[in-house]
Order: C-alpha cells, then sequence, then structure tokens
C-alpha cells in the first residue's frame, strides 16, 4: 500500500508539473525510495492516482533501468564497465567483487546486505574504476579499495 | 567528487574553489551581475542576436548554432500560454563527464545561464533534467536552487526585475536515450524516453505541447560569458566556425586522465601527448575515439587533427561531446567493438525496427568474431547492418550506433580477420571483457 506519508509526497511531485503526468517519474522514485522497489501492486495504485492503465505505469518501470519490481537488497552495488573503466580493469575489478561477495552480477548477497549489478558509463571515466553505492560515487579504485567500501557497508 | 580540470579558461576557472558552488560566493566573483543587467534593461531580441553573433555551436554532441535554436521560439506576438527551457543534464555519452563537473562545481553559473537563456526565450519556467545516477549534482543542484529561490535570484522578480522565472529539477531514472532531446520531452511528460518524429520541432511543440527550447549543461555555462564579454570576444577563441573554449574529458591508457578546458580547433595530438601526458606505461598509441563511444575512431596516425567539426569531418569522424579515449597497442579492437555494440544494444529505445534489430545483430556478430567463432562473411555483413541503420530511423540514435563500428572496420579491419581466421585474439595483454 502506498501509505499517506508517500501519498503526500507525490502530490507535492504532482503540484511541480503543469500536466499531472509530469509527477510520474519522480513517484516512481519516491515509490522505490520508500518501499524498496515498484511492485505490481504499486505500479497499479499509481495508474490509479495518475488516472492511467496501469500499462503505462509498468512499462515505465520496465523501460527505465532505475526501477525494479522485486528488491534488490539494502545495498545497491554498481560497477561502471562501459569502454573508458574497462580499458582501466573494471571488468578485472567486477570479477574480483563477485568472489569477495559470493555472488554473480545481478545478484543479492544470501543475508540480503549487498546486490552487485554492472552499469553503462556512469561519468566519471577519468576516475575509473569506479563503482556507485545508490546516490554516492567511490572512484579511482582497486579491488582492495573496493572491497573496503562493500565491507564498510552495514 | 568530480576532479579539478588540468587547464582552466573562462568556464572553469573558479570550479576548484568551494564557496563558488554558494550563492554568496559565486556573486562575489561577479555572479548574476549580467543577468541582473540585461532581465533589466536588456531584451529578449539584442540577446538572441548576441548568441547568434558570438557563433557558439551547442555541447550536448550535435554542435547545432545556440542561437539559432532560440530563434526558432515564437516571438513576442505569440501569447497563447506559457513557453519552457529544458535544461539537458542527462550526460550519458561513454567517455564524457564534463557537464557532471559544472553542475557539481558551478552550479549558481548554470542557474545564470538558464536566467539568461529563459528570458531570450521567454519562458517562465525551466525543467532542469538531471541524470539519475549523478547523486552529488542532485544535491548540489537542490541546495544552489532553494539558495536562489531565497535570494529572489529566481521568483515572480528574478534578480529585481521583472521577469518572473523558477527552474524545476527532475531526476532521470537510467536511460542514455533521455539525453536525446525529444526522448527527455518525453521523460518529462512521465513517459518513456522515445523520441519523437520531426517535425513539429520543440520549438514549436515542446514539453506539454507548449514551444520549448532544450539546451545542454556546457552551452548555458557559456551563456554569461559571451552576454557579460561579447560576441567579439568570443569569437577571438577557437577556430573561424567553431568559437570558443570546451571540456574535454581524456579517459583511457593515459597518464592523466581528467578534464582540460581548451579553445576548439586544438590539436587532438596536443591534448593526448601533451596536456595528458601521454599513453600510460610507456605504451604506443594504437587508436582515439575524439568525441564520445558514438563517434568513429582515429588510428594513431591521425590524431594530428584540430578538434573542431570542419576538420574532424575531413576524417570521418567528430567532436561530439568531447569525451576523447585513448587505447594502447595492447588494445583488441575487437573487444572495444563488443563493449560499444553491447552498450548501443541495452539502449536502444526499441521504437524503430531497424535500430532494435540492428543493435542486437551487430552486438550478436561481433561476439561470435570474438569468442572465435566468426565468419569471413561476418565483416561485410556487419557493413550491410550499418548501412541500413543509418540515417532509417526516428532519432540519431542508430547512427550513433552505426558510426563507431563502420569506423573500426575502416581502420581496424586486420583485428576482426585475425580472430576469424585463427580463431582467437591476436592480443594477449588486452583489457578483458566482462
Amino acid at each position: 500500500m502506498i501509505g499517506e506519508t508517500l501519498r503526500a509526497r507525490i502530490d507535492a511531485e504532482i503540484a511541480r508539473f503543469p500536466v499531472k503526468r509530469g509527477g510520474l517519474l519522480g513517484a516512481l522514485h519516491i515509490v522505490q525510495e520508500g518501499q524498496g522497489c515498484v511492485s505490481l501492486a504499486a505500479s497499479k495504485e499509481l495508474a490509479a492516482i495518475f488516472d492511467v492503465f496501469p500499462v503505462e505505469v509498468i512499462e515505465l518501470v520496465r523501460f527505465y533501468n532505475f526501477f525494479h519490481e522485486s528488491p534488490r537488497g539494502r545495498h545497491q552495488v554498481y560497477v561502471c564497465t562501459n569502454l573508458p573503466c574497462a580499458l582501466r580493469g573494471a571488468n578485472v575489478l567486477l570479477k574480483g567483487l563477485e568472489q569477495h561477495l559470493g555472488v554473480g552480477v545481478g545478484e543479492t548477497t544470501a543475508d540480503g546486505r549487498v546486490h552487485l549489478g554492472r552499469e553503462e558509463c556512469l561519468g566519471a571515466c577519468a576516475n575509473a574504476p569506479m563503482i556507485r553505492v545508490g546516490g554516492v560515487y567511490h572512484e579511482d579504485l582497486d579491488l582492495a579499495g573496493a572491497c573496503a567500501v562493500l565491507d564498510a557497508l552495514e | 567528487m568530480q576532479k579539478v580540470p588540468f587547464t582552466t579558461g573562462y568556464l572553469t576557472a573558479h570550479c576548484g574553489d568551494d564557496a563558488y558552488g554558494t550563492l554568496d560566493g559565486y556573486k562575489a566573483e561577479g555572479g548574476y551581475e549580467t543577468a541582473r543587467r540585461v532581465l533589466k534593461k536588456g531584451t529578449p531580441e539584442d540577446l538572441i542576436e548576441t548568441l547568434k553573433a558570438s557563433g557558439l555551436q551547442g555541447r550536448g554532441g550535435a554542435s547545432f548554432i545556440a542561437g539559432q535554436k532560440w530563434s526558432f521560439m515564437p516571438g513576442a506576438e505569440d501569447d497563447t500560454g506559457p513557453r519552457y527551457l529544458v535544461c539537458n543534464a542527462d550526460e550519458s555519452e561513454p567517455g564524457s563527464f564534463k557537464d557532471r563537473l559544472l553542475l557539481e562545481r558551478a552550479p549558481h553559473l548554470l542557474l545564470e545561464g538558464i536566467l539568461l537563456a529563459a528570458f531570450a526565450i521567454r519562458a517562465e519556467k525551466t525543467f532542469l533534467y538531471v541524470r539519475g545516477e549523478y547523486g552529488e549534482a542532485i544535491r548540489v543542484l537542490t541546495r544552489a536552487i532553494e539558495e536562489a529561490r531565497a535570494g529572489k535570484v529566481l521568483g515572480p522578480r528574478a534578480l529585481g526585475s521583472r521577469f518572473a522565472h523558477d527552474v524545476v529539477l527532475v531526476r532521470g531514472a537510467g536511460a542514455y536515450i533521455c539525453g536525446e532531446e525529444t526522448g527527455l520531452l518525453e521523460s518529462l511528460e512521465g513517459k518513456k524516453g522515445q523520441p519523437r518524429k520531426k517535425p513539429p520541432y520543440p520549438a514549436e511543440n515542446g514539453v506539454f505541447g507548449r514551444p520549448t527550447t532544450v539546451n545542454n549543461v556546457e552551452t548555458l555555462c557559456h551563456v554569461p560569458h559571451i552576454v557579460e564579454k561579447g560576441a567579439d570576444w568570443f569569437r577571438g577563441i577557437g577556430t573561424a566556425e567553431s568559437p570558443g573554449n570546451t571540456l574535454f574529458g581524456v579517459s583511457g591508457h593515459v597518464v592523466r586522465p581528467g578534464l582540460y578546458e581548451l579553445p576548439l580547433g586544438t590539436p587532438l595530438d596536443e591534448i593526448v601527448f601533451e596536456h595528458a601526458g601521454g599513453v600510460a606505461g610507456g605504451r604506443k598509441l594504437k587508436a582515439v575515439i575524439p568525441g564520445g563511444l558514438s563517434m568513429a575512431v582515429l588510428p594513431a596516425g591521425q590524431v594530428d587533427v584540430p578538434m573542431a567539426n570542419e576538420f574532424l569531418r575531413e576524417r570521418q569522424t567528430a567532436l561530439g561531446t568531447g569525451g576523447i579515449i585513448v587505447m594502447d597497442d595492447t588494445t583488441c579492437m575487437v573487444r572495444v567493438a563488443c563493449i560499444i555494440t553491447h552498450f548501443f544494444r541495452e539502449e536502444s529505445c526499441g521504437q524503430c525496427t531497424q535500430c532494435r534489430e540492428g543493435t542486437g545483430w551487430m552486438n550478436r556478430i561481433v561476439s561470435r568474431i570474438e569468442r572465435g567463432e566468426g565468419r569471413f562473411e561476418d565483416l561485410a555483413l556487419l557493413k550491410d547492418v550499418c548501412a541500413k541503420m543509418e540515417g532509417k530511423t526516428i532519432c540519431a540514435f542508430a547512427d550513433a550506433a552505426a558510426w563507431p563500428v563502420q569506423g573500426l572496420l575502416r581502420h581496424f579491419p586486420q583485428d576482426f580477420q585475425s580472430h576469424v581466421t585463427h580463431g582467437q585474439c591476436p592480443y594477449p595483454g588486452s583489457f578483458v571483457l566482462a
């Protein structure tokens, strides 16, 4: 259920646009931050709020890489593996992190602590390799440094 | 936080100074004085003329003349409703990281550029669309906009003038195609970022059905400087056709990867060998991508080229976003092709058949060559797929997917042929794929 607090934030988001639907992308961010994902049920609720068909919300969740339909663990860690990072060893780092965590790309540790993924260019090309943990960048990493970042996560 | 440029100029001179990111610090450097003067005493027509006279090319990748774009907007006689400015801060071209610096370190310079551009096109509101991954930039801009509202820089009487303006920060959600201007408009409207057929162009029918101009971050950051110092000053920097400085981002196998603010027309070899310190580890240069992943590669023998479109065009490539990716002689170009085609396959919005299917075909062909399972006819097949994508879709994404593959086949066919002939990679020391 989208509770009162989230609903109030969604209404405030809608008010920023001249057309109600303009707030939909922001509403998806709000729901995912509040609930850890955008479930099918949440998409249906959002559809009712925005007066659109459920499929119009669901296809946004699937179009935008940011959104996911089931929870992904407390911390989401993404390794940039596009060309500038790959040239400086990003895939070696990624394999090392897979071993360190005991999970593959797209998987979450058994305790639900860390989700490991790879992403396309994150705009940190001069500081490669790098990882993104939620909204925070960790740059100029080697494997030991990246492992230390992950180990420090709660 | 993004590293400060190794060489600075008018755009980034204060980017190393933390105070410059605050309203007071920006004002201490004379910030907002240009916009204050123009909003109180200038006219939109004069502003557009200044920008046109300056010859400023958009810095978002397409190099379209910014003043001309503004002039497409309806004039004062059109009073049918609101019109909008959109700032494209969805920087996501691989190899490009310049807008991130300006967003994180010069938020008020951007806001002043936004105010001037909005005044020129008579926009009441700006939607500032920042890519969702740029967490630090979003935090900095949120604070800067709040400061600007509290300090009456924005609001019903912006900078004490009769011009009303507000900025709405919008967070993207991880889709490269939203950097395409009409894909971005769709995303702002709460839809999938699938680019629109043109015409109508955004100046006629943009976001929420209203006249809209979309400008890139670095483009807008140029505006206060050009208006303050004049079109002639700006014309005195760079080349005749491509005036001004730009922020080159250098990445890959160089000694000093980073940002370099330099005039357009600076030779590529000077940037790579002098500014960025040359190839790392004492290796030899193999190739350079001059303008972000979408642009065709240049082999080592062709890097003696001024970085401006009129010169790069002769070498069948372009300036793009100024993201320079340097590769040494250990680099396997088939692996480079794997990364490029994987990227475009992932990011195709899926709306046009040529692009949706073509990007997948290219990635599958290149991947099987890389695995040592390629066929001799694959090279011709790849060229054929490229030809059937280029220029045949709603937006330039399919072109951007075809150009780099064409460039690799043009300059490094031997890398592909060797994989097919020997069934394995001839570069044992090359970077590895996932």
